[in-house]
């Protein structure tokens, strides 16, 4: 079906959304029981329970002992999953959102690469990352 | 090469110290002084934020007489671009993946 990558520099975050030909409780069961996850994410030992700490295996490659540390953040059945994605020192949130349509599901996930901000102190300003990203593309453009 | 990664994510995360960088990159050259003065953030406060960027690569110090006047240094962002077209290519190929297990899964 359409894919519709919106991967730019713009939005801090790995977004991609696609309609599969699948209903929603299905598309939810592929996202939430360990053994499917396992067939097209990773080893896993997750459960769909907010507050649970889990990890994704994959094989260690050098540098990386391939552990992702993760936690549930939201499960709503058919509709909302999100959890934390914690490597290599870096943390960043997955979230997942379904949405049924006449031909199946919308199926929408967003890696943020940070977690949302707080307000900055500096200057009373409010330097969120939207913003600052956008900033950045000016300042890569020029360094071409 | 990941150390650096690490360093980079972690100066960034905070608000604070993306709103240094930015007026480094915008405004040039400056010494802490004057990136404190109205600022609202005290000046030690200031000189930390500026040692994790430096850690990071971000910003590079150049001692003129009695101050030390910093500079932003975009080309340690690179890590952070290539941290979204990993995932992106990641996602993408998993997207693929999941779509074949719903297949496969019958109805």
């Amino acid at each position: 079906m359409i894919d519709k990558p919106i991967t730019t520099t713009a939005t801090r975050s790995v977004v991609i959304e696609r309609e599969l030909p699948h209903p929603p409780e299905k598309v939810w069961r592929a996202l939430t029981e360990g053994m499917l996850i396992k067939e097209w994410l990773m080893e896993n030992d997750f459960l769909p329970v907010a507050g649970h700490r889990f990890n994704f295996r994959s094989k260690p490659v050098p540098n990386w002992n391939g552990v992702i540390d993760c936690e549930v953040l939201v499960v709503e059945p058919n509709k909302k999953l999100a959890y934390s994605w914690g490597t290599l020192g870096s943390e960043s949130v997955v979230l997942w959102t379904l949405v049924a349509t006449s031909g199946g599901t919308l199926v929408r996930m967003e890696h943020s690469g940070f977690r949302p901000d707080q307000e900055a102190a500096y200057k009373g300003a409010q330097y969120g990352w939207q913003k600052f990203i956008g900033n950045l593309e000016r300042v890569i453009a020029g360094l071409e | 090469m990941q150390a650096v990664a690490d360093n980079l994510f972690k100066a960034l995360s905070d608000p604070t110290r993306r709103a240094i960088f930015e007026r480094l990159s915008r405004e040039g050259e400056m010494t802490v002084r004057l990136l404190t003065d109205n600022s609202g953030v005290s000046q030690p406060a200031v000189s930390k934020h500026l040692g994790v960027l430096k850690q990071a690569g971000l910003v590079r110090g150049r001692h003129r007489g009695r101050e030390t006047h910093y500079s932003a240094q975009p080309r340690a962002l690179a890590p952070l671009v290539d941290w979204m077209s990993f995932y992106s290519r990641f996602w993408h190929d998993r997207f693929d993946r999941l779509e074949n297990l719903l297949k496969r899964m019958g109805p």
